[in-house]
């Protein structure tokens, strides 16, 4: 894992004093809430609907023991007790009192955390594969690449006040797991034929009102150039992204109104430019933050077999577990969606006791998933009951990982001041209404997400079912949309007809899935069945 | 035209009066120029050399275009005086600097002390700008 060193901790604790003063500023009436605003929203500090609400960084999603248990210290010290973890590998505080955050952001720096850029038109958190470093499938770690990036967007002098926020997902393998294709930037790192690693740039992904999936803009640019390359991608957004409209503010807006052809001669004439200024580190620094991802000491000649006599365990293995690189070791996903709870929500007893496992058994880490769940990254098999069973008598055991009860959702208007409805009701619903685990295997993998309003940060765009609350007249009214994917194969779902209430909504999903088990052909999952039988069949039997 | 409040030349400091980038084009004497958001600093790059003071106007801090123009012309050899004007806020200051503005001429006069604690701020810095010639933190840690 990455470790600060005596510069990385001195920007961290500059900005804190940095925010500090401001708030000073704000509270002794110098700065009109007008002027804070965009000052608070660089360091994730939003005025929501009831309280301040506070996002601190996980940088691609990765974290040690002692930073997961200082979260849960942070919920007791400065909120209610909870944590919600988000779709952008973050954690956010509902409840924070304006006058406490310069001390909470001075605690995080303690343990190397901040909350810097994770609101703001500006670069925002960098996300990747939770299971980066632990998978087979990966060409590199992305992460070290990742982190070059995070140092990077830090304080871009430049790139502070883009014309919308900005966000980049790395990963490493042909299984994107980290929604690479719905990001601002996309990057693959990928091998050429040489064995050299490059960059494989995709821009102009997005979800929001407008969502676009990502275009591939360069096939192969050289691991010495990437930091170069992805600063001419932001400079020619920065100049031409449209600033009189904030709904057509992203790059995507850019890419689709100049065509990915002349938006990509741009930024090959700014690339040409600034490779001949000083942009980009050298190898070297590359090298000094991988050599801190060095795989932990495995142990080697361990059993991969698994007692597997306890049928609850059983379960969970087969539905939250993923294959290791190592022999003997697993990758142990925890879901933060038990039947009828807030998806993405923690308790500060339950964010401890994760970050006590990590600490025995993953080898001191964990990762945050943009799907709101938290995993193991290197758990040794033998461990793995055990694990279970602790994780079990605090409610972290629910063995839904990608079925129809592993929500994705937005605060919605529960919380945000954006939000046209409700999104967690919606989820609980369903949740309780496909609560067995007999009903969850015969759905299988199934991905669902509902976001309160067309901001779509619930990502419902890339839902195999997706829920989008909107406003209808005063009442908070729910579309179904069918059909989206955010992995390798990325699709954007499409809208079945009119809107329902809530429980509307719910018997509608319900009747969408019945359509899928009449269906379905082999092993195919619902999305599959979807592509296969188009919308006609769901339509008819939602409206028919 | 607003005072400047901070300025960081030791030249003579320039009063010409600035025309637009489009009258800058056509009008061969003019040596101060007025950059307007949605300007491209580009087409001041072949008449560089007759420049003494380009001012970039912000109408509105949260419009960052100014930022990359003022980078685009440092970047190009510019050396003469880069005014920031308009809707300037503390918080930016230390950033624009890095971007190469020399200048501020605030609409609305800052707090003096609170806008040098902010220029002084950053002790180091992550990214390398040929403009600000501050060694990045990468070359710290890897001394040529």
């Amino acid at each position: 894992m990455y470790k600060y060193d005596e510069y990385d901790q001195q920007m961290v604790d500059t900005r804190v004093a940095e925010f500090r003063d401001q708030v000073r500023r704000r509270l002794a009436g110098e700065l009109t809430e007008d002027q804070f605003k965009p000052l608070r929203l660089q360091n994730g500090l939003y005025l929501q609907l009831h309280a301040y609400m506070l996002r601190v960084a996980v940088p691609y999603g990765t974290m040690n023991s002692a930073q997961m248990k200082m979260l849960g210290d942070i919920a007791d010290k400065y909120d209610r007790g909870y944590g919600h973890f988000t779709t952008r590998t973050n954690i956010q505080y509902n409840w924070i009192k304006l006058e406490d955050t310069p001390d909470a952001l001075a605690d995080l720096a303690k343990v190397e955390m901040h909350a810097i850029q994770t609101s703001g038109n500006c670069i925002r958190n960098i996300s990747s594969d939770q299971y980066a470093g632990a998978s087979a499938d990966e060409v590199v770690d992305p992460r070290p690449y990742a982190e070059l990036l995070r140092q990077w967007s830090s304080f871009h002098p430049e790139f502070l006040v883009l014309p919308r926020k900005f966000k980049i997902a790395v990963i490493a393998s042909e299984i994107d797991r980290a929604a690479m294709r719905l990001h601002d930037i996309g990057i693959n790192l990928v091998k050429n034929d040489a064995g050299e690693v490059g960059a494989e740039f995709y821009v102009g992904g997005g979800m929001g009102r407008t969502p676009f999936v990502a275009k591939k803009i360069k096939d192969f640019v050289p691991i010495d150039q990437m930091v170069t390359y992805a600063e001419a991608c932001v400079r020619v957004y920065n100049r031409y992204g449209r600033r009189d409209n904030k709904y057509k503010a992203r790059i995507k807006i850019l890419v689709h109104e100049l065509g990915l052809e002349a938006y990509s001669k741009e930024v090959d004439a700014e690339f040409a430019h600034l490779l001949t200024q000083p942009i980009e580190p050298p190898l070297a620094e590359l090298e000094r933050i991988q050599a801190m991802f060095v795989d932990p000491a495995f142990e080697t000649g361990l059993s991969d077999d698994l007692d597997l006599s306890d049928p609850d365990f059983r379960l969970w293995v087969e539905r939250n577990t993923f294959a290791h690189k190592a022999p003997g070791y697993v990758i142990a996903n925890v879901s933060l969606k038990p039947i009828g709870g807030i998806p993405g929500d923690a308790t500060s007893d339950q964010i401890r006791l994760m970050a006590e496992l990590a600490k025995d058994y993953s080898f001191d880490e964990l990762r945050v998933t943009h799907a709101q769940n938290i995993v193991f990254p290197h758990v040794k098999k033998n461990d793995l009951y055990t694990l279970w069973q602790k994780l079990e008598k605090a409610d972290l055991s629910t063995p839904n990982l990608d079925t129809v009860g592993d929500i994705i959702a937005c605060p919605g208007l529960d919380y945000c001041s954006l939000a046209n409805a409700r999104s967690i009701p919606v989820a609980q619903k369903i949740s309780e209404r496909f609560g067995t685990a007999e009903r969850q295997a015969e759905i299988g993998e199934l991905k669902l997400k509902i976001s309160g309003c067309i901001n779509a940060c619930g990502h419902h765009h890339a839902g195999h079912i997706g829920i989008l609350g909107v406003d209808k007249k005063g009442k908070e009214n729910y579309q179904l949309l069918l059909g989206g994917s955010e992995g390798a194969d990325t699709s954007l779902a499409k809208i079945t007809g009119p809107g329902f209430d809530e429980d509307g909504v719910v018997d509608a999903t319900e009747k969408a899935i019945d359509v899928y088990l009449a269906n379905k052909q082999g092993d195919e999952r619902f999305l599959d069945t979807y592509r296969r039988i188009g919308m006609a069949p769901f339509k008819e039997a939602i409206y028919g | 035209m607003v005072d400047v409040q901070f300025r960081f030349r030791d030249d003579e400091a320039v009063n010409d009066p600035a025309v637009t980038v489009s009258a800058f084009t056509e009008q061969s004497n003019a040596t101060a120029v007025r950059i307007e958001p949605s300007d491209d600093a580009r087409d001041l790059l072949p008449s560089l050399d007759r420049l003494a003071l380009v001012e970039v106007a912000f109408p509105a801090w949260t419009d960052g275009r100014g930022y990359s123009s003022a980078r685009i012309l440092r970047e190009a050899g510019y050396t003469g005086e880069l005014r920031a004007t308009g809707d300037l806020v503390i918080d930016m200051l230390h950033h624009m600097r890095r971007c190469g503005f020399d200048a501020f001429a605030p609409e609305k006069p800052l707090n003096t002390s609170d806008a040098e604690a902010a220029f002084a701020r950053w002790e180091n810095v992550y990214q390398a700008t040929v403009v600000d010639g501050r060694p990045p933190i990468w070359a710290k840690r890897h001394p040529a």
